[in-house]
């Protein structure tokens, strides 16, 4: 049976080319970059390269870099990393320091923040108050409620680029900007100290696929992901400005500028990088045709009964689409699918965890039910409008069946 | 029992996926005997099942009415769609009687096995065919002995409505 592969979001096959690239990396280049003899210092060399290489593709200085082993990694590092490190003049007598996120974070920020607002371990013992931002019915955050949500305590904010469910984007510049004018009037405040907001963005799914600037963006700190981008799994970034006050989490050797200990995973960040190279050539190419590939399956499945579009008409990345239909169950309809060649996504947790269906569709305002039926298609680079025409001659036929199953119709 | 044989993708078994792809017995039954409605579709499950009860066979005494026709409506995951077709399969030209004594490891074993956190599927099954029987025993006074529903149907059937109840309640606000 062919086998068609729509869950791009989940993960991308590695580039070939990328593939080629890592190879030497094994076992001919496979110094430590630590080691002062030339097998370390090549790969160190090739390091840096590949630092300049990623940071050039979001205006970053190549210092700016830290490489992680995943996002996960990276958002946690981000979180607990700022949350950690003791600003002094953040220090008031009895509050809690006070950090936001969306309520459409992916699970290792809100995880995050969980933990760092039961922690009692910190320096200061008091933990933190955490703001989880709603998201209006498009999965949209809005400024107005931002700049209510910020307090004198308020240290960091940490809103998605781009949903992995649904695909909406988020209005980073402009938060960004509004966060860069709450830091220059509380400067000039010298009569009231009060720390500097730190704002994050976790850009997992849109890193690689959409135009970053984190300098003309007003970001201090960016996430991104090499798997998303046809790189290997085991690398990821965290940008951190320059001058920004971070603790590491791994300490040791003191790779990475001292900020995250570890040898360092030379092949894989090395396949990080081509696949930047790659995404930074072909980016707008790939976006056109996605695009047009994404609205002919938006018009497509729209046209079957009892579906909706879950996330923004508009502001979207071109690779991602959520449906969810009436009275069908997520499970049922991506094994179905499955049988029928073709990978999706549920957006519903029901087959891991039952009764609970997705915080992002809930926080878009779906009931658990209508999350229940709901399906993530992710494209991606092989994706052509054959198997688009093949999922549109399948869909149909399977919601049917599955309502024909249902007792509600 | 039987279990994580044939994983297909390791969370299903082949049987499951069999069942689930080409599942018997589904639609309405039309002047059924009795229907079993059970689960929540705020939790994503909800199951009813159909019976047509028949006569007793040639010879067989009273209260060995038999199960002729069984049909499922499913609205849930993979589980729920293959424990309510097995389930059909297992009862149809049962007697009561021993349409009752099916359990939920019976469904399991049948399916070659379920993952942990899908075996409420398999308790939902059996609940609905043992509430459809009940539904049959109510409608019909003369049924069985013709002494009413016997104490241990009874039993069961509280103890299912109990927990429909209790769950129905903490879902009310998603599904007025």
């Amino acid at each position: 049976m062919k086998r068609i592969y729509l869950d791009y979001a989940a993960t991308t096959p590695v580039d070939p080319r990328v593939v080629k690239a890592m190879l030497p990396y094994f076992s001919e280049n496979f110094g430590n970059t630590m080691s002062l003899h030339s097998f370390g210092q090549d790969a160190k060399l090739v390091l840096e390269q590949s630092r300049e290489t990623v940071a050039n593709l979001i205006g970053a200085e190549p210092n700016e870099i830290i490489f992680t082993s995943s996002a996960t990694e990276s958002n946690n590092q981000a979180l607990k990393g700022i949350a950690l490190s003791e600003r002094s003049e953040s220090k008031g007598k009895d509050e809690k320091n006070h950090i936001i996120i969306s309520s459409i974070e992916h699970p290792c920020i809100i995880e995050s923040a969980k933990w760092l607002e039961k922690c009692g371990c910190l320096p200061d013992g008091r933990g933190f108050k955490i703001t989880k931002l709603p998201v209006d019915k498009y999965g949209l955050v809005s400024l107005k409620d931002l700049e209510s949500a910020i307090t004198d305590k308020t240290i960091l904010v940490s809103i998605i680029h781009a949903s992995n469910e649904i695909g909406t984007i988020e209005p980073i510049a402009e938060i960004g900007e509004m966060i860069k004018k709450i830091n220059l009037s509380r400067l000039s405040n010298t009569q009231h100290p009060t720390p500097k907001i730190y704002f994050h963005t976790d850009a997992s799914q849109s890193f690689g696929k959409i135009a970053i600037d984190v300098k003309k963006m007003n970001i201090d700190l960016l996430t991104a992901s090499s798997h998303k981008i046809y790189g290997p799994k085991g690398a990821g970034l965290l940008y951190v400005r320059n001058g920004l006050k971070i603790e590491p989490l791994l300490h040791g050797g003191g790779q990475e500028n001292g900020l995250r200990s570890s040898t360092v995973n030379i092949a894989a960040i090395v396949g990080f990088a081509k696949a930047v190279e790659i995404c930074q050539k072909e980016m707008k190419k790939e976006n056109k045709k996605l695009e047009k590939l994404r609205d002919k399956l938006i018009k497509g499945v729209l046209k079957i009964k009892g579906s909706h579009l879950n996330g923004h008409p508009k502001n979207r990345l071109a690779n991602i689409i959520n449906i969810w239909f009436s009275f069908i169950e997520g499970e049922s309809l991506v094994i179905q699918l499955d049988l029928h060649g073709i990978a999706c996504s549920t957006g519903s947790a029901c087959s891991s965890v039952k009764l609970e269906p997705s915080p992002i569709l809930l926080a878009i305002g779906l009931k658990p039910q209508e999350a229940h039926g709901s399906l993530r298609i992710s494209l991606g680079r092989q994706t052509t409008e054959k198997d688009i025409n093949y999922l549109l001659k399948i869909l149909p036929k399977i919601v049917k069946k599955i309502r024909e199953i249902s007792p509600f119709k | 029992m039987k279990t994580n044989k044939n994983i297909c993708g390791g969370l299903y078994t082949k049987k499951v996926l069999e069942t689930f792809k080409n599942p018997h017995n589904y639609g309405k039954i039309k002047n059924a005997s009795g229907i079993g409605k059970v689960g929540n579709i705020v939790c994503g499950d909800v199951m009813w099942l159909y019976i047509k009860v028949g006569n007793p066979p040639a010879g067989g005494k009273k209260g060995e009415e038999i199960i002729k026709d069984i049909k499922f409506e499913t609205f849930g995951c993979v589980a729920a769609i293959s424990t309510s077709s097995i389930i059909t399969d297992l009862v149809k030209g049962k007697t009561i009687k021993e349409a009752l004594k099916i359990t939920k490891d019976n469904v399991i074993e049948s399916l070659d096995g379920l993952p942990k956190i899908k075996y409420h599927c398999s308790v939902l099954a059996v609940d609905a065919l043992v509430e459809a029987i009940h539904d049959y025993y109510k409608r019909n006074p003369s049924a069985g002995s013709g002494q009413g529903i016997p104490a241990d149907l009874k039993k069961r059937h509280k103890i299912i409505k109990k927990s429909k109840d209790i769950i129905d309640k903490r879902y009310e606000k998603w599904t007025k």
